[in-house]
């Protein structure tokens, strides 16, 4: 059956996410934080196993093959090393495999950097951002750590947890088919907080949660200590992930390790090995001002703005209509 | 043996789960910020038709089950199996009690049923939704009444009870809707 040809969202939906970037705008210009634009298509691509870039061929390039980007994380990193200041960026990004309530491969996400800042000062601006964009002032905000709210909710300890222990927590909170699932300690602590902790999180309130397990630190800083933590945290609003940020890691040699170790992940996966973005290291080793930055999902945020439930009901033309 | 990946789930999708055929209910896809990604799915089992959930890591294969729903003529009941009929094949196929289960109140000989093969064996009978049975034991109503308020337990040809209005009389030809179990009009 063909697909309608009319949008997927409301006209009203349209104009409130018209309204929406016009606030995120406004709210960067106050703020003294420039926009810029980096390319989709890029010759390197995310290292990250857990994301599936896109990959398109432009004829006539000597190098034809592009992948697409699933953050402007890399070439933003590249424009601040080169001094660039505060910058913000609203972009379309792509990620294969991901579709669903919550999920679109093609999705607006907006990105901003903070050089000077750390990710707890940078938090405090991502709730000022929310309330502006959802013209809701009031909105309170909490920021919990990673590790309290696995001790609060499953009494767990998720630093240095074992995978049998964590096997055993998934398998008695009551999971379907966990004891079915292989996975590795990230991928049980993933099961267990997008199973049993998410949607507890950010009722009526804006709730931040902090300083990661270093295996799960993607390209935040770690902090030395016991337990050594990543610096990074993710938003949370009514049980639906927003934004994720980091102090972000600027040392060359450490960022060229993990973009390895992430290759070799996904080699064994068997899953397509794109090219390192030596461009980044390059201005890594150049100087990356210590900074932090942030992604946050535009569509998301508008379903909150919206009260819809569904991503389908933001977009103009979902991917099975476009 | 075909299998699906999870990207390939979607309601009605079956699959092969511990042994048994199941139908997707509804898949969810659920991913944290940064991490692994899982498949959450309710899934029917098409035996008991038993609703659970299960939760799969995305990217994981399941293997496919092999049931397709036909339509077949209800042809009779020797005691034990009831006897069905490929319309266009001839080809006869028996179900037995556990298999037909409700379906056996409301069916009879020359019925069309909906009938699900998983491997070519029937797993689930499905009575058509209307049904015209004979009233074969029921109270005479009360002179009169044609509201059809209130009721009356009747008994019908093949043994079901249905409640019908105080009107309808042992003998008539009414109409059913087997998903209730109700009475829709006389036939």
């Amino acid at each position: 059956m063909p697909q309608p040809w009319q949008p997927a969202a409301t006209l009203a939906v349209l104009a409130a996410r018209a309204r929406l970037l016009a606030r995120i705008r406004a709210f960067f210009a106050d703020a003294g934080v420039m926009e810029v634009e980096t390319p989709i298509a890029s010759r390197a691509a995310a290292t990250d196993p857990a994301l599936e870039s896109l990959a398109t061929v432009c004829p006539g390039l000597a190098d034809s093959r592009l992948w697409l980007h699933t953050s402007p994380e890399l070439a933003m990193k590249r424009l601040l090393a080169a001094g660039a200041g505060p910058i913000y960026q609203i972009c379309k990004v792509f990620r294969g495999g991901e579709r669903g309530r919550r999920h679109h491969p093609e999705f607006t996400l907006l990105e901003w950097y903070r050089p000077g800042w750390d990710y707890r000062r940078l938090l405090v601006e991502v709730a000022a951002l929310v309330r502006v964009a959802l013209d809701r002032p009031e909105l309170a905000a909490e920021v919990l750590t990673y590790r309290a709210v696995f001790l609060d909710r499953l009494g767990l300890d998720p630093m240095g947890a074992d995978i049998e222990t964590l096997r055993d927590a998934a398998r008695g909170s009551g999971i379907a088919g966990a004891a079915d699932l292989a996975l590795d300690v990230d991928g049980w602590l993933d099961l267990l907080l997008t199973h049993r902790i998410e949607s507890g999180l950010g009722r009526g309130r804006l709730t931040f949660l902090c300083d990661y397990p270093p295996s799960q630190a993607a390209l935040a800083r770690i902090r030395a200590g016991d337990p050594p933590v990543a610096e990074r945290f993710e938003l949370y609003l009514e049980g639906m992930e927003l934004a994720n940020g980091f102090t972000e890691l600027t040392d060359a040699a450490e960022q060229r390790r993990r973009f390895r170790c992430d290759l070799q992940r996904r080699a064994d996966a068997g899953l397509a090995c794109p090219p390192i973005d030596e461009a980044l290291l390059a201005a890594l080793e150049a100087g990356l001002p210590p900074s932090a930055g942030v992604a946050l999902g535009v569509d998301r945020l508008l379903m909150i703005a919206t009260g819809s439930l569904h991503i389908d009901q933001v977009l103009a033309f979902p991917v099975e209509r476009a | 043996m075909a299998s699906y990946s999870t990207n390939e789930f979607r309601a009605g999708l079956k699959i092969m789960l511990d042994g048994d055929p199941y139908a997707i209910v509804e898949n969810e896809f659920v991913k944290p910020g940064k991490g692994q990604a899982f498949n959450r799915v309710r899934v029917r089992n098409l035996k008991t038709g038993r609703v659970v959930e299960k939760t799969f890591k995305s990217g994981d294969t399941v293997e496919a089950a092999d049931v397709h729903d036909t339509q077949m003529q209800y042809l009779y009941n020797d005691g034990e199996h009831w006897h069905f009929m490929d319309q266009e094949s001839f080809e006869q196929i028996t179900a037995d009690a556990n298999v037909v289960g409700e379906a056996a109140k409301w069916i009879k000989e020359q019925d069309l049923c909906n009938l699900t093969l998983w491997n070519g064996v029937p797993i689930s009978v499905e009575a058509p939704n209307f049904v015209v049975l004979v009233i074969t034991e029921t109270d005479p109503g009360l002179k009169g009444d044609t509201s059809g308020g209130g009721g009356k337990p009747a008994t019908l040809e093949t043994g079901a009870v249905v409640r019908v209005p105080l009107f309808v009389q042992i003998g008539e030809r009414i109409k059913v809707d087997t998903r209730s179990g109700e009475y829709v009009s006389r036939a």
